[in-house]
């Protein structure tokens, strides 16, 4: 009936015509896709935020929103600070090697820019609950080894004063140190990086 | 008259309207191929109620539903107290919002029990894998209904089970963390989250369900229904062309059907006024109290549809293999078909080790289910761990059984035992 010359002609233009369907749809699910993004407003309301901590006592813990995220911020005491070595044999990750946990200029000892203040995420890295403050040392339901730091209720994990996560718990990874900052002695600037030569 | 190229025999001569719709429409044609002349098995017992039940329960959703969406705000703000509004102000606010909570966890009863049913059947089997897949995708959806529809009372275990479901995806190596923040439009569990899941729960996924509730039903009609012994009734037709062993769906299993399905509203009606909460397992107790993202409950479980599941994440220390153990309990379900590799499909016919695995997965679903409403003790954690192993134990023993497995002879005809 039709020329095999014919044939190809109208299977080209089919092919043609499937594709081109083809490319549409998925040029038109960008849009819709993209929508589901955190929109210009979410992003806006992501700007720093500033926190006086000259009224954050000695072992006290405060939460501030950032990012729609709770921050906790943690004025150590000096017995915390030293009780943070104790705990490294136990945990996963002491060093801070993994990277995106914390920026470059937290990735020491106390994951901090000053020592005495603890500045992370409070969602736990496992399925984001808060863990709570468990600063005692050696509660009974805690066990005889627990040196202080937070503990998830959801699923059991535990992290140090450091928020860094011990062995063998459903969290892979220590507690988000956010970008943070300090302006002069008591204002913590959360959102924006410490400088590097500063 | 003859001449016309519509074709009145189908409908009845003495119908006027009927014939005229019949001109227009294949109503009497619709009405024979699925319900007066569909021929089903003679002998089902009870175990095959609950189909149209999860329908009944599906019309029940959707009615109470679209009338909950008429007070309900789906604003972060709003949200919590529109939901006490419905439950003090609005007239029978409270029965329509008991009879969709309640309707929920009934759906979930209804369903659980269907797929039981298919398994002690064997209707997943050849003809019938498709079947099983379409009703696998629509467990599926309703998972995803009943989890966005948990986010909008806007309670403390609405946000935070939000919170933890949606982080699962985060597990997922590389793209995990920017499809969280693709799926929350937010840096955490917000307004816009709230807002996208009212859509998700009102519009897409109730559409997607029922779309998939009459492939569900085309698939059925056009393999033919199984039935407790397992028999292709369609291999033997009398001299009429209708199974010998099959009886029409209208008007015999319609009126059976309408005997359960008041036996099921008197049971559901008595939770809805007298236990909607259930004791905390239809509606949790920290769900009175409204969201609050600085503060996560002592105890948070999942609502108790979603707990077997829930204790076989829980039961392995690590976060991807956690979500990789959960997700693989569900989709190893839609393999089944291919798992059990059984000729015979009623449990009635098959060997022993099948019936003795059947029944040891059905206390281990239930015994996870209990282990995922409890908080995590050492204890509970090993008996997690032991049950998640005999879950996934009963479908690799049934791919080794089912090869050589040794049942009892099939009868060639229905019996009415059992």
């Amino acid at each position: 009936m039709s020329e095999p010359s014919e044939l190809n002609r109208r299977r080209f233009f089919a092919v043609a015509t499937g594709v081109t369907a083809a490319l549409g749809a998925v040029g038109a699910a960008v849009p819709f896709l993209s929508s589901w993004q955190p929109s210009a407003r979410a992003r806006a309301l992501g700007a720093p935020v500033e926190v006086d901590l000259s009224k954050l006592e000695e072992g006290a813990l405060m939460r501030v929103i950032w990012r729609g995220k709770p921050v906790s911020v943690l004025h150590r005491s000096g017995a915390m600070l030293e009780r943070l070595s104790n705990s490294d044999a136990k945990l996963r990750d002491p060093e801070s090697e993994v990277e995106d946990q914390q920026p470059e200029y937290a990735r020491n000892p106390t994951r901090s820019v000053k020592p005495k203040f603890l500045v992370v995420i409070s969602n736990c890295t496992h399925l984001g609950c808060i863990p709570v403050s468990r600063f005692e040392v050696a509660p009974a339901d805690l066990g005889p080894d627990w040196v202080g730091g937070f503990f998830c209720p959801c699923h059991g994990s535990k992290f140090d004063l450091a928020g860094r996560v011990y062995a063998g718990v459903p969290a892979p990874s220590n507690l988000v140190v956010p970008p943070h900052s300090y302006v002069g002695d008591n204002t913590l600037l959360i959102g924006v990086d410490t400088e590097e030569a500063a | 008259m003859s001449n016309s190229s519509i074709d009145n025999t189908a409908g009845s001569q003495d119908n006027g309207l009927l014939a005229w719709i019949d001109a227009r429409f294949p109503l009497s044609k619709l009405m024979r191929e699925h319900a007066t002349e569909y021929y089903a098995g003679k002998n089902f017992n009870v175990w095959y109620v609950f189909g149209v039940l999860a329908m009944v329960v599906l019309v029940i959703q959707l009615i109470t539903g679209i009338f909950l969406t008429m007070n309900y705000k789906p604003s972060a703000a709003e949200a919590f107290a529109s939901v006490e509004y419905i439950m003090r102000d609005v007239e029978w606010g409270w029965l329509i919002r008991y009879l969709h909570s309640t309707g929920a966890s009934a759906f979930f009863i209804v369903v659980y029990l269907h797929m039981f049913r298919a398994m002690l059947y064997g209707s997943y089997k050849k003809p019938r894998e498709l079947l099983w897949l379409i009703g696998m995708v629509i467990y599926v959806a309703l998972m995803a209904e009943a989890f966005f529809g948990y986010l909008l009372p806007w309670g403390q275990m609405s946000y935070w089970g939000a919170q933890v479901i949606v982080s699962l995806f985060g597990a997922l190596p590389v793209i995990g963390d920017p499809l969280v923040e693709w799926i929350r439009g937010d840096y955490n569990i917000s307004d816009v989250t709230l807002n996208r899941f009212f859509a998700l729960h009102v519009i897409a996924v109730p559409l997607a369900l029922v779309m998939l509730v009459v492939m569900h039903i085309l698939a059925l009609h056009e393999v033919g229904s199984n039935n407790p012994d397992g028999i292709e009734i369609k291999e033997n037709k009398g001299p009429d062309g209708i199974p010998v062993d099959g009886i029409a769906f209208h008007p015999y299993y319609t009126s059976k059907d309408l005997v359960a399905i008041i036996i099921f509203m008197i049971i559901f009606l008595g939770v809805v006024f007298f236990a909607p909460e259930m004791g905390g397992y239809f509606l949790e107790h920290a769900n009175f109290e409204p969201a609050n993202s600085l503060k996560t409950p002592e105890h948070i479980a999942p609502v108790w549809y979603f707990t077997p599941f829930y204790a076989i994440l829980r039961a392995v220390p690590d976060k991807l293999g956690g979500v990789v153990l959960m997700g693989g309990a569900i989709v190893v379900l839609f393999l089944l078909p291919w798992i059990d590799r059984s000729k015979v499909k009623s449990i009635r016919y098959r060997g022993a080790g099948y019936k003795a695995a059947l029944a040891v997965f059905a206390i281990t679903f239930v015994i996870l289910g209990f282990l995922g409403t409890q908080p995590p003790t050492t204890l509970y954690t090993l008996v997690s761990q032991i049950c998640t192993a005999l879950y996934f134990g009963f479908f690799i023993f049934l791919y080794v059984y089912s090869g050589t497995e040794q049942g009892k002879p099939v009868p060639e005809r229905l019996t009415y035992h059992g």
